[in-house]
C-alpha cells in the first residue's frame, strides 16, 4: 500500500483547470520531488492534499484512507505536514513559541509539547535563534522554521514547498543536510523545488507537471532527459 | 373576491410598495458602504454618522436659507465627499500602513471617528430630535386599482417617491461612472487587485480618496432625501450604520449591484415585518435575515460576493 | 522573603485592606467601577488582543449577564439570593455567545465584529420591547443587598481576580499557545493541527462568561438597570475595546491598566469638564490606533525588547 496515492485528481477554480486528471502514488520512505516550470500547479496540488482546497474530481488516499473533503487541520492530525511557499511565520511569536504550536498537535501538555519543540529546534539546528522573534528571522531561518514547525507535528509525509527558493549556495547545502536527515529519522518527503541541483541530489523519483497534467514520472535523471519536460521547461526549440 | 380579501391584498400591495420606496434610500445608503468595502476592503462603522452630517446640513440649509431638502442634496454631496476624502486621506492612510495587534485596525479607527463626530454633533446641536416641516412632507398619491371586482386604493408617499427617484438617478449615474469614465475604470481596477492596478500606473493612494469620498457623498445624500421624513437627531447614525452593513452583506460584500438588490430586500423585509410582525422589533427583522445569509447564503445572495 | 515576593506582596496586601482603612463610599466606589472594567477589559483582552477576533458588540453579554440576575429578581429571588445571577448570567452569556460564534466564525471575515454588533442592538430591542420579562424602557430597579460598598468591593476584586487568574492559566496552556496562532495567521494555524473554528469559539465562551458575570454583578451593585444602559454601544462595547487598546491590546496587563487611566479620565470629565466626554474618548481611540497601537503595556514591551536585542548580539545564520 502506497503512503500517499492521488487517483485522477482535478480540480477547477470556476473555467481555469489548474490540476487535470493527475495520479501518482508515494510509497514510504521516498523522496519523490515534484517539478514543473512556473503556474504548472505544484502549489495547488500541495493545497489539494493537505485539504486547503477541495477538489473537484478525483481521491487522494494517505496510509490507504480517504483524506480529501478534510480540513487541513485534520489532515495534519493523521501524520501529514506542510511548509509553505510563502513563508508564514507566527511574527509576533518567538521561534520556541511557533514550534511550540505545532507540538501541542501531538499533546496537551506544555512540558511534553516543550520537549517536543526544543527536540525539533535542535534537529533543524535552530537552538541559536530560539528566542529570536519569528518576524525577525531572515528568509533562510524563516524557511527552516517552517521545517521545525512541520516536524513537531510528528509527521509521517512531510510536503515541502520551495524550501529552497531565495537561499544562498550555503543555506542550500545546509537545508540539504536538513532534509537527509529528516527523511533518515523515517518521515517521507513530497518536495516542490526550481532548484534542479538539489532536486537531483536528493530525489528518489521525480515528478514532472505542466498545466496540471502529468509529464513525466521516473528516476531523476531519466526525467531531466525526458524531451517533454525539456519543452516545457525551455521551448520545443531545444528538444 | 370578498371584501376582507381585498382588504387584505391592499394592505399587503401598500406594504409592498412603502418597503420598495424604502428600499430605493436603503439602497443608496448600501451603495456607498460597499463602494468603500470593495476597494480599500474595510468596513466604514462611521458610515451612519457622515450620514447624520449631510441631515444636519440638509436641516440648517433649511432653517436658516429656506432651501428645499432634495435641493439641499446638491450641497450635502460635495460637502461629503470633501470629509470622507479627507477622513481618508489624514486618518485612514496612514493606519493601513502601521502594524499593530490588532487586525481589524482600520475598522476601529471608523469607530473612533464615528464616536467624535456623533458626540460632536451633540455637544453642537443638543439631542433634540429636529424635524423639517416641509409642505409635502405627509402629501401621497392615491391610486385606485380594481383587483377582482374590488377597488383598491394604494397610496405612494410623494417624499419617498421623490427620494426614490433621485436614488434612482444617483444609483444609475454611479453605475456609469464606474463603467464608461476612466475614473470609475481606475477604481475598478483598484478594487479588483490594489498591487496589480499601482503596477498599471493609477495612483492607488488618490483613488483610495476618491472612493471614500464618493461613498461618503453617497450616504450623505441619502440623509438629505431622509430629512423630511425622519428626525434629525446626533444619535440617528448608529441603526444606519448596521444597516447598512447588512446590506453588503445580502449583496455581498463588495458588490455593487448586489448592493441595490440588498437595499430592496431589506426595505421590504422591514415593511413587511413591521406590519405583519411587530413593529416594535422593525429594525430586527434586518438582523434576522442577516443571520438567516449568514449561515445559508454567506456569499450573499446572488452568491458573488466575497465570503 | 524574596524581592519579588515582597514586590507582589505589598500592593496585594495594600489591595486587600483599602476598605478596612477608609469607608469613603465615594472611593470604593470608584475602585469597585475599575475593578468591574478590569474584569470586562480582561475579557475583551483574551478574544481580540490574544485570539485576534475584535468584537464591537460585547455590551450584549453584558446585557445579558445583567438582565439575567434583573430577571430573577424580577421573578421574586430575593436581591441577596440574586448572587446566582453571577453564575447563571455568565453561562447565559455563553449560551448566546456559543450560537453567534458557529455561525460566524466558520467564515472569513469581519463577519463576527458586526454580527455581535447588531446582537447587542437585537437584545436592546428586546429588552425595550419585552416588557413583561424585562420591564421594557423603565427597566428594573432594586434595592441592593448591602448597604456598605465594602462587600460589593471585595465581591469583585475577587471576580476580577479569578478572571486574571484563569485568563492566566488559559493563555499558558495549549489553549493560549493556539489563541496566539489564530491571530498571527490563521491558514498557517489550520495546517498546524488547529481545529480554528473551535478555538475561536472557545477563546468567545471565557471572554462571554466573564463579561457576562461582570453586567451581573453590575446589576446587583447598582441596583438599577435599563435597556439602553447594560447594552449600549457606547459606554460599553466600544469603551471596553478603548479599554484594552489604551492599556495595550495582547499583554496580561494591559487591561487593567487602561481600566484605571479610563476610570480616573472619565472622572475628571464628570466632575470638571462635565460635557463631551465621548469626543475625547473617541479622539483617544483614534490617537491610539494611528500612533500608539500597542497601548501603554505593548508600547513599554517593544521598548524594552529593542533594548535587549541591541545588547544581545544576533546570532550567525546557518
Amino acid at each position: 500500500m502506497s503512503l500517499l496515492e492521488l487517483a485522477d485528481v482535478t480540480k477547477r477554480f470556476g473555467g481555469l483547470q489548474a490540476v487535470g486528471h493527475l495520479s501518482f502514488q508515494l510509497q514510504k520512505g521516498e523522496i519523490l520531488g515534484l517539478i514543473g516550470p512556473n503556474g504548472a500547479g505544484k502549489t495547488t496540488v500541495f493545497n489539494l492534499i493537505n485539504g486547503y482546497h477541495p477538489l473537484t474530481g478525483g481521491t487522494v488516499r494517505f496510509k490507504g484512507e480517504r483524506i480529501d473533503g478534510l480540513k487541513p487541520h485534520q489532515v495534519c492530525h493523521r501524520g501529514l505536514a506542510r511548509t509553505f511557499q510563502v513563508v508564514k511565520p507566527l511574527a509576533r511569536l518567538s521561534v520556541l513559541d511557533n514550534v511550540m504550536v505545532s507540538a501541542f498537535s501531538r499533546t496537551s501538555h506544555r512540558s511534553d509539547a516543550l520537549r517536543t519543540a526544543l527536540d525539533a529546534i535542535h534537529f533543524t539546528e535552530m537552538d541559536a535563534w530560539r528566542d529570536r522573534l519569528a518576524g525577525s528571522l531572515p528568509l533562510g531561518m524563516r524557511k527552516r522554521l517552517e521545517m521545525a514547525r512541520a516536524l513537531a507535528t510528528k509527521p509521517e509525509l512531510l510536503l515541502l514547498d520551495e524550501n529552497f527558493a531565495g537561499l544562498n549556495p550555503t543555506e542550500v547545502e545546509k537545508t540539504i543536510e536538513i532534509v537527509r536527515k529528516i527523511h533518515g529519522s523515517g518521515v517521507t518527503i513530497l518536495i516542490i523545488e526550481h532548484n534542479m541541483r538539489v532536486i537531483m541530489s536528493i530525489s528518489h523519483r521525480v515528478l514532472c507537471i505542466n498545466y496540471g497534467e502529468k509529464l513525466a514520472e521516473g528516476a531523476p535523471t531519466e526525467v531531466a532527459n525526458d524531451p517533454q519536460v525539456i519543452e516545457a521547461y525551455l521551448g520545443a526549440a531545444h528538444a | 373576491m370578498s371584501g376582507q380579501v381585498s382588504g387584505q391584498l391592499e394592505l399587503l400591495l401598500q406594504t409592498l410598495i412603502s418597503g420598495l420606496l424604502l428600499g430605493g434610500l436603503y439602497s443608496l445608503i448600501g451603495l456607498g458602504m460597499s463602494l468603500i468595502m470593495g476597494v480599500m476592503k474595510i468596513i466604514n462603522l462611521a458610515h451612519g454618522e457622515l450620514m447624520m452630517i449631510a441631515m444636519y446640513v440638509t436641516f440648517w440649509c433649511f432653517t436658516l436659507a429656506g432651501m428645499d431638502p432634495y435641493v439641499s442634496v446638491l450641497i450635502a454631496f460635495p460637502l461629503l465627499f470633501i470629509l470622507g476624502a479627507a477622513i481618508q486621506k489624514f486618518l485612514i492612510a496612514p493606519v493601513m500602513e502601521v502594524e499593530s495587534i490588532l487586525p481589524e485596525n482600520q475598522v476601529l479607527l471608523t469607530v473612533g471617528i464615528g464616536l467624535v463626530l456623533s458626540n460632536l454633533a451633540l455637544l453642537a446641536f443638543s439631542a433634540d430630535y429636529r424635524s423639517v416641516p416641509v409642505s409635502y412632507a405627509s402629501k401621497a398619491i392615491y391610486w385606485d386599482v380594481s383587483v377582482g371586482g374590488q377597488s383598491l386604493s394604494l397610496s405612494f408617499s410623494v417624499p419617498m417617491m421623490v427620494a426614490f427617484g433621485i436614488a434612482l438617478v444617483l444609483g444609475a449615474s454611479l453605475f456609469l461612472f464606474l463603467a464608461r469614465t476612466d475614473l470609475g475604470r481606475m477604481i475598478r481596477a483598484t478594487a479588483q487587485d490594489k498591487r496589480a492596478a499601482a503596477l498599471m500606473g493609477i495612483n492607488t493612494k488618490r483613488i483610495t480618496y476618491v472612493t471614500f469620498g464618493l461613498g461618503s457623498a453617497l450616504v450623505g445624500a441619502a440623509g438629505s432625501l431622509l430629512v423630511p421624513v425622519y428626525y434629525v437627531f446626533p444619535q440617528i447614525g448608529g441603526p444606519f450604520t448596521l444597516k447598512a452593513f447588512i446590506i453588503t452583506v445580502l449583496g455581498g460584500m463588495g458588490n455593487i449591484p448586489g448592493a441595490v438588490l440588498g437595499g430592496v430586500v431589506l426595505g421590504l423585509a422591514e415593511a413587511l415585518g413591521s406590519v405583519y410582525v411587530s413593529l416594535g422589533y422593525k429594525d430586527a427583522i434586518g438582523f434576522v435575515i442577516f443571520v438567516l445569509v449568514l449561515i445559508f447564503l454567506p456569499k450573499g445572495i446572488l452568491g458573488k460576493g466575497s465570503a | 522573603m524574596s524581592r519579588t515576593t515582597l514586590l507582589y506582596a505589598l500592593p496585594a496586601a495594600a489591595i486587600l485592606l483599602i476598605p478596612l482603612v477608609t469607608q469613603n463610599p465615594y472611593l470604593l466606589h470608584m475602585l469597585v467601577l475599575v475593578l468591574m472594567w478590569v474584569i470586562l477589559g480582561q475579557s475583551w483582552n483574551l478574544l481580540g488582543g490574544y485570539t485576534g477576533q475584535v468584537s464591537f458588540g460585547h455590551a450584549a453579554f453584558f446585557g445579558i449577564g445583567a438582565y439575567t440576575t434583573g430577571i430573577l429578581v424580577k421573578l421574586g429571588l430575593s436581591p441577596a439570593a440574586a448572587w446566582w445571577g453571577l453564575l447563571l448570567g455568565g453561562l447565559a452569556a455563553m449560551v448566546v455567545a456559543s450560537v453567534i460564534g458557529w455561525i460566524c466564525f466558520r467564515l472569513r471575515g469581519p463577519y463576527f465584529a458586526l454580527s455581535v454588533l447588531a446582537l447587542a442592538e437585537v437584545l436592546r430591542l428586546v429588552a425595550l420591547n419585552w416588557k413583561q420579562l424585562t420591564n421594557g424602557a423603565e427597566g428594573i430597579l432594586f434595592i441592593p443587598a448591602f448597604t456598605s460598598k465594602a462587600a460589593y468591593y471585595y465581591i469583585v476584586l475577587a471576580i476580577a481576580v479569578a478572571s486574571f487568574l484563569a485568563i492566566r492559566g488559559v493563555m499558558r496552556s495549549r489553549l493560549g499557545s493556539y489563541f496566539l496562532a489564530i491571530r498571527e495567521d490563521q491558514d498557517c494555524a489550520e495546517s498546524l493541527g488547529i481545529d480554528t473554528t473551535r478555538y475561536k469559539l472557545y477563546s468567545l465562551l471565557v471572554s462571554a462568561f466573564f463579561t457576562g458575570v461582570a453586567g451581573s454583578f453590575y446589576m446587583n451593585y447598582m441596583g438599577f438597570i435599563d435597556p439602553g444602559i447594560v447594552f449600549n454601544i457606547e459606554n460599553i462595547s466600544i469603551m471596553m475595546i478603548l479599554v484594552v487598546m489604551l492599556g495595550g491590546a495582547g499583554t496580561m496587563w494591559g487591561p487593567a491598566v487602561g481600566a484605571v487611566i479610563y476610570i480616573l479620565m472619565s472622572e475628571v470629565f464628570r466632575v470638571w469638564v462635565k460635557r463631551g466626554h465621548l469626543v475625547f474618548f473617541g479622539v483617544l481611540i483614534i490617537i491610539i490606533i494611528i500612533w500608539f497601537p500597542n497601548g501603554i503595556v505593548g508600547t513599554l514591551n517593544d521598548w524594552r525588547a529593542r533594548r535587549k536585542a541591541q545588547s544581545a548580539p544576533s546570532p550567525e545564520g546557518a
